[in-house]
């Protein structure tokens, strides 16, 4: 069933980004098949915490109004998803589907891949990357799931299912899992491996590569930033691949966005390490052909690792936020002098707490914002406790600043969180097992 | 003569676990050796100090060209844990490209892309 070249495209590259590009691509795009990145860091250990108290609360919450604009188009154009919004429970997302399939009048075979949840087989005494500390001294612990790589994803892509969900697979592998299917890629051909991971590098964030998180007016023009199209590879079985997006849409793909996105979170460019292959970059050749067309070739690839990166979530306490506005004459010193009086009422109850002024210094500090006379501004007071009531106290002090405070302070908001961190370990290969969970479009509820 | 990086080269921003990466890449490839000689990891970590916490990694890719940093935060400002206002510190591209450095007079700037 191998073809000469596969057409991937990416409809989302964050749990909550816009659904009508994604539409767009399977109407026009031509593809074999869709991927949508859905899951950060740490939007599983936040679904694994809504599924313990609603159990139909461990996918993504935007799945269904997603599936419910792409089912029909997909059905129509023969186009296949591949998605981890899955999240917390990629078995409860498939079901959803199969349903939301029967409601519209569109029979769909979901395919759930299990086996990221790795909890009950994680060694939580072991030390955090981050830290060095036992992952367990940090909190109580609420989640553990593994990277899963395309090995996880091929099964269910070998079956009939159109849809294929999963919960923590990593992201390129949701881009080489299909390309390897279609192009009948080895999974130790690791320059084909290569060559797939550095195409779902470059689409995981969607936009980012069509001109997304680019555009700075006088200096860097996006023409049609709101009509932003998309991204589509086309990928031959080499592993050569354009990257281009529907005729029509807003944006630009060319080398400097290619550019931007081929660095992007990259923290060792001989060593980008996925569960399916460790990519080096340092020899890609990109070459735009104009046209919002640009070739990559030049990928390389060495041997997987041989450990797959877990996400363990824990719970961190919780933020207390407060914000008010000044403006006008000596607004800067006036938000200075409403953190000084947080800071004094709050005492030590906080150990925690950052007091910042918006539209001077939050971003980058005072040595970049130095001389700077805002004509407004707006005092944000942070702070990390371990009790909901603790964190509280940073809203209800940023409050009071309205009638014990500087003058003029307005435009007051508060707010409580509870943080949910993420730590990373390790969990050998061999201690994951993932499957696949079919949920016939034809069959019963 | 004092330039800006802001008229040489973008930059994008990004987060993994506890490291934010910088990546700068110039408008002109011609000016890449240029970055490389300004752009010393100590340069970077001096300039970004208030946001970053350690030694900044550098690593070179001649054939795109672009220069990527790799900066380290505290160990108490994670992603899900920070308590700054931008807690994935995507917003210091912005601040790199901040960065003013001296050249010889030859060395007009660019004019930039697109």
């Amino acid at each position: 069933m191998s073809s000469t070249q596969a057409r991937i495209g990416c409809g989302a590259g964050f749990a909550a980004d816009r659904i009508e590009p994604a539409v767009d691509l399977v109407d026009r795009g031509g593809l074999d098949v869709i991927a949508l990145e859905c899951l950060g860091e740490r939007t599983v250990s936040l679904a694994a915490l809504r599924k313990l108290s609603d159990p139909r609360g461990g996918y993504d919450p935007m799945l269904r109004k997603r599936m419910s604009a792409l089912l029909e188009p997909l059905n129509r154009t023969g186009t296949r998803l591949v998605t981890n919004a899955g999240a917390a429970d990629p078995v409860e997302a498939a079901r959803m589907v199969r349903a939301l399939g029967a409601e519209l009048g569109v029979p769909t075979t979901a395919a759930a891949v299990t086996g990221d949840d790795v909890l009950d087989r994680v060694d939580l005494s072991a030390p955090a990357w981050e830290d060095g500390a036992p992952l367990e001294s940090h909190g109580e612990i609420v989640s553990a799931n593994a990277y899963i790589g395309a090995d996880a994803l091929l099964p269910a892509l070998r079956g009939p299912a159109p849809v294929v969900i999963a919960g923590r697979a990593a992201d390129p592998s949701l881009f080489l899992a299909p390309l390897a299917h279609l192009l009948d890629w080895e999974a130790d051909d690791w320059e084909r491996m290569a060559a797939g991971t550095l195409v779902g590098h470059l689409l995981e964030c969607a936009g980012q590569v069509t001109g997304g998180y680019f555009a700075d007016p006088g200096r860097k023009p996006v023409p049609g930033l709101a009509r932003l199209g998309y991204p589509i590879a086309e990928v031959g079985r080499q592993g050569g691949a354009v990257i281009t997006k529907p005729p029509g849409t807003g944006g630009r793909v060319d080398r400097m966005t290619v550019a931007e996105q081929l660095t992007y979170e990259v923290t060792d460019p001989r060593a980008y390490l996925t569960p399916d292959v460790s990519l080096d970059i340092s020899a890609v050749e990109v070459s735009d052909h104009g046209g919002d067309r640009v070739a990559v070739r030049g990928a390389r690839g060495r041997n997987r690792p041989q450990e797959l990166k877990v996400s363990v979530g824990y719970r961190a306490g919780f933020r207390g936020e407060g914000e008010i506005s000044y403006a006008g004459r000596g607004a800067l010193d006036r938000a200075r002098l409403a953190a000084e009086i947080v800071r004094e009422r709050l005492g030590d109850a906080l150990p925690r707490l950052r007091a910042d002024v918006v539209g001077h210094s939050a971003l980058h500090g005072e040595a970049l914002a130095e001389g700077a006379q805002p004509y407004e501004c707006r005092l944000r007071v942070a702070g990390l406790a371990g009790s909901q009531a603790a964190a509280e106290a940073v809203g209800e002090e940023v409050s009071a600043l309205y009638t014990s405070g500087p003058a003029g302070g307005g435009g007051l908001r508060v707010g409580t969180t509870e943080v949910v961190g993420v730590l990373s370990t390790t969990v050998p290969r061999e201690r994951v097992e993932t499957g696949v969970v079919v949920f016939e479009g034809n069959a019963a509820e | 003569m004092n330039i800006r990086l802001y008229d040489l080269a973008h930059a994008r921003a990004g987060d993994k676990g506890n490291l934010i990466t910088v990546a700068v890449i110039p408008y002109e490839p011609a000016r890449y050796p240029l970055l490389c000689s300004a752009l010393t990891p100590e340069r970077v970590a001096d300039h970004l100090a208030e946001r970053i916490a350690g030694d900044v990694v550098r690593h070179r890719l001649d054939n795109l060209p672009a220069l990527i940093f790799v900066c380290p935060r505290a160990a108490d400002d994670t992603v899900t844990t920070s308590l700054f206002l931008d807690a994935h510190g995507k917003s210091l591209s912005s601040a790199l490209l901040e960065l003013e450095f001296e050249v010889a007079d030859e060395g007009a700037p660019a004019t930039g892309g697109a």
